[in-house]
């Protein structure tokens, strides 16, 4: 096991952080699931932390000049960078420390980006950050489409899903392509941590970022996050969509700590898939042979993650 | 003591940036620029220089650490060329208005396609207005001194900006030249540790590269204008300082034998070394050309170039890039809009020259100021002149 877990000893409802270093104010959607999730992040790091934002959602809201949301020092450059800028950052404060420049006090290196900037355009950035193997954390908020320039589709977006770039038509379902399984790509890269965390588990979540945080070298955390705007969902039942999420298996939560598979949350007597589809207006126009497809594809994909666990 | 020895330029400019001090080097290879990251990650290897030496999987990504390691707080460098600079571009414009220090050093070579690994200006013109500090050296000594001098300029709160230091690939990066490397301690004194007004620091935070709505956006880059064009002050003075020190004195603009000048050549970089020599033979047999050579691109110096003219009739200005379909090169371009209507000032004609590694010889200079002459009689009928093309 990871010697930095011992000390940890987890949040638990009591004990958590109550200063906020993601202030509200910004200019988020009401019912927005990532800011959600990146205000619990920010609580689980606490304020010894660099944050560096790619291009998106988080960082437009986040940070019109002159306003800005955040207590943190923070910096964004681009879309795609935000691994390689936290690369240079860390590199610089190794230096700097090793010099006497800056005190020894360990800081967090967090990237931060949504799943396009994460899955798609990103993920040769992210690819060699990891196999550089600085002491950093990156975590993926996946709202599952390219929400910032109007929900176009990105290789997160779900199987079925309307987006404005995968629009169902006479000839056309929605996305033809199941979720590119980003977690896995990040555990192919022999990192020590990888973790998926939803805002629906506010406390599995925190405690995951944390130990994200601790674990030496790369960590990757993926966030499900629920976009009301984009995905044609109530703004009020963000956190219940984020759980069925979980409950119908469509978005299992689990830790991948040194390459061994542990399920965070065994869903013993899921939901039926459909009834999370519901609940989201991107889905509304799939007929019951689509719906019985995503069922089973979401169950043979449920069932390999249960056997990658058992092999340990 | 500085000792004068025979090396190639590519590991002396890396023995420079040792003798700066650098602190953060993520570096990509690409020919010709290999010589002088291969030589840093070595010197880190062995212990000889304390840095972090971050071997990217992109150049993107390299310009993206620089963004990172200097908004931290560390002394920043890194190298490229051509294709590697292009796939940089997204960034480059980035740390300039985010007034970020770095220098750079670029191995000058051709743009693809056809692919070439060969020298000319082509990348770097790619990047003319990315806001960047610019200068261009003319040879291994010289490259040395202004890698210490793009340092001291691009950390100097007053300036705080990125810095651009072009070598001609292979004709600079890869020949081997006598080098007096100057001393550590001499280096020291010209060039303190960088101190940075804001950086990342949890002990005191701030918000770096934020949204610029219409409201500001204008604001943003005017204010990233005039820290270029004040920078020019800042650049002179530590050309200053750095003549009090190593003894060698730089302007943005050197005239060659210029007094009584009728022609003028225009050249940047190496090529400017043979056009002395053809300037030579040229006063030799009796004709009264000289040349200017312009050291600092960006800030463009305006002031020094318009007095550096003197009495000369006639500009011939050399360009090392071919932008097709444009009016002329691009050198040729900032002239002709740096005299347009200034009374009196001379004829400027533009040749392009030296692509892709074509050697731009003796021969070559002796040709392109017949061919200013007679357009000074004449009027060409193009607004550019290529030289030395085989089947035109």
């Amino acid at each position: 096991m990871i010697p930095e877990f011992e000390k940890f000893k987890g949040f638990k409802a009591k004990n958590l952080p109550k200063e906020e270093l993601l202030s509200s104010g910004h200019r988020a959607c009401q019912g927005c699931g990532e800011v959600l999730a990146l205000r619990m992040v920010m609580k689980a790091l606490g304020k010894d932390v660099i944050v560096c934002n790619a291009t998106g959602c988080m960082e437009i809201i986040t940070s019109p000049y002159p306003h800005t949301a955040w207590n943190v020092p923070w910096i964004h450059i681009a879309f795609e960078n935000a691994a390689a800028v936290a690369s240079g950052v860390e590199s610089a404060r190794r230096v700097l420390a090793r010099k006497g420049k800056i005190p020894k006090k360990h800081v967090d290196i967090l990237a931060v980006g949504g799943d396009g900037a994460t899955g798609d355009i990103g993920l040769q950035w992210i690819s060699g950050a990891f196999e550089r193997g600085h002491d950093f954390l990156y975590v993926c908020l996946d709202n599952e489409a390219y929400m910032n320039t109007g929900v176009q589709r990105s290789g997160c977006t779900p199987y079925g899903a309307m987006t404005t770039t995968s629009p169902p038509g006479k000839k056309s379902f929605g996305q033809v392509t199941w979720k590119k399984n980003v977690p896995a790509i990040a555990v192919a890269h022999n990192i020590p941590y990888v973790a998926t965390a939803s805002p629906a588990y506010f406390l599995d979540l925190m405690n995951k970022v944390k130990k994200a945080a601790l674990v030496k070298g790369p960590a990757y955390v993926h966030i499900y996050s629920p976009c009301p705007t984009g995905w044609g969902s109530a703004g009020e039942r963000s956190v219940e969509i984020a759980r069925l999420a979980v409950e119908t298996k469509v978005f299992p939560l689990y830790e991948v700590i040194e390459g061994r598979y542990i399920i965070s949350r065994k869903i013993t007597k899921p939901k039926p898939v459909e009834e999370y589809l519901k609940t989201q207006r991107r889905f509304r126009h799939l007929d019951e042979e689509h719906i019985d497809y995503i069922q089973r594809r979401v169950d043979a994909e449920y069932e390999k993650l249960l056997r990658l666990a058992e092999m340990d | 003591m500085s000792k004068r020895v025979g090396i190639e330029v590519s590991i002396a400019i890396a023995e420079a940036v040792g003798l700066a001090r650098a602190e953060v080097i993520p570096a990509y290879p690409i020919t010709p620029q290999t010589h002088i990251v291969e030589h840093l990650s070595e010197m880190v290897a062995n212990g000889e220089l304390d840095a972090e030496f971050i071997p990217v999987e992109s150049e993107h990504a390299a310009m993206s650490c620089c963004c990172g390691s200097s908004a931290a707080g560390a002394r920043t460098f890194t190298s490229s060329s051509a294709q590697g600079l292009s796939l940089m571009s997204e960034i480059l414009y980035i740390p300039s208005t985010m007034r970020l220090p770095m220098v750079m050093v670029v191995a000058n070579r051709a743009m693809s396609a056809p692919i070439s690994i060969w020298n000319d200006h082509q990348d770097i013109m790619v990047q003319r207005d990315i806001g960047w500090i610019q200068t261009f050296a003319e040879n291994g000594q010289e490259a040395v001194d202004l890698t210490l001098h793009a340092f001291r300029v691009a950390e100097d709160r007053n300036v705080s900006l990125p810095f651009i230091v072009n070598i001609d690939g292979f004709t600079l990066s890869h020949v081997i030249e006598p080098i007096e490397l100057p001393d550590q301690e001499d280096v020291d004194k010209f060039l303190p540790p960088f101190k940075p007004r804001y950086k990342l620091d949890p002990r005191r935070p701030i918000t770096m590269g934020p949204v610029g709505i219409p409201e500001v956006y204008t604001e943003a880059k005017v204010a990233h204008d005039m820290a270029m064009r004040k920078a020019k002050r800042y650049i002179l003075k530590a050309w200053d300082e750095f003549a009090e020190i190593f003894g060698r004195k730089y302007n943005p603009v050197e005239s060659y034998r210029t007094e009584d000048a009728e022609i003028l050549l225009v050249t940047m970089g190496s090529i400017s070394e043979t056009a002395m020599t053809a300037v030579d033979a040229m006063r030799d047999d009796g004709q009264k050309v000289g040349l200017l050579r312009i050291r600092l691109w960006r800030p463009f110096p305006s002031q020094e170039f318009r007095k550096a003219i003197g009495k000369a009739k006639v500009l011939a200005v050399v360009d090392r890039c071919l932008p097709p379909g444009a009016v002329c090169g691009p050198v040729g371009a900032e002239i002709r809009s740096l005299l347009y209507k200034i009374p009196g000032a001379p004829k400027i004609f533009s040749f392009v020259a030296g692509l892709g590694g074509r050697d731009v010889t003796v021969a070559r200079f002796k040709e392109i100021v017949d061919k200013a002459r007679q357009f000074a009689k004449k009027r060409p009928r193009e607004l550019y002149e290529v030289i030395g093309v085989r089947e035109k």
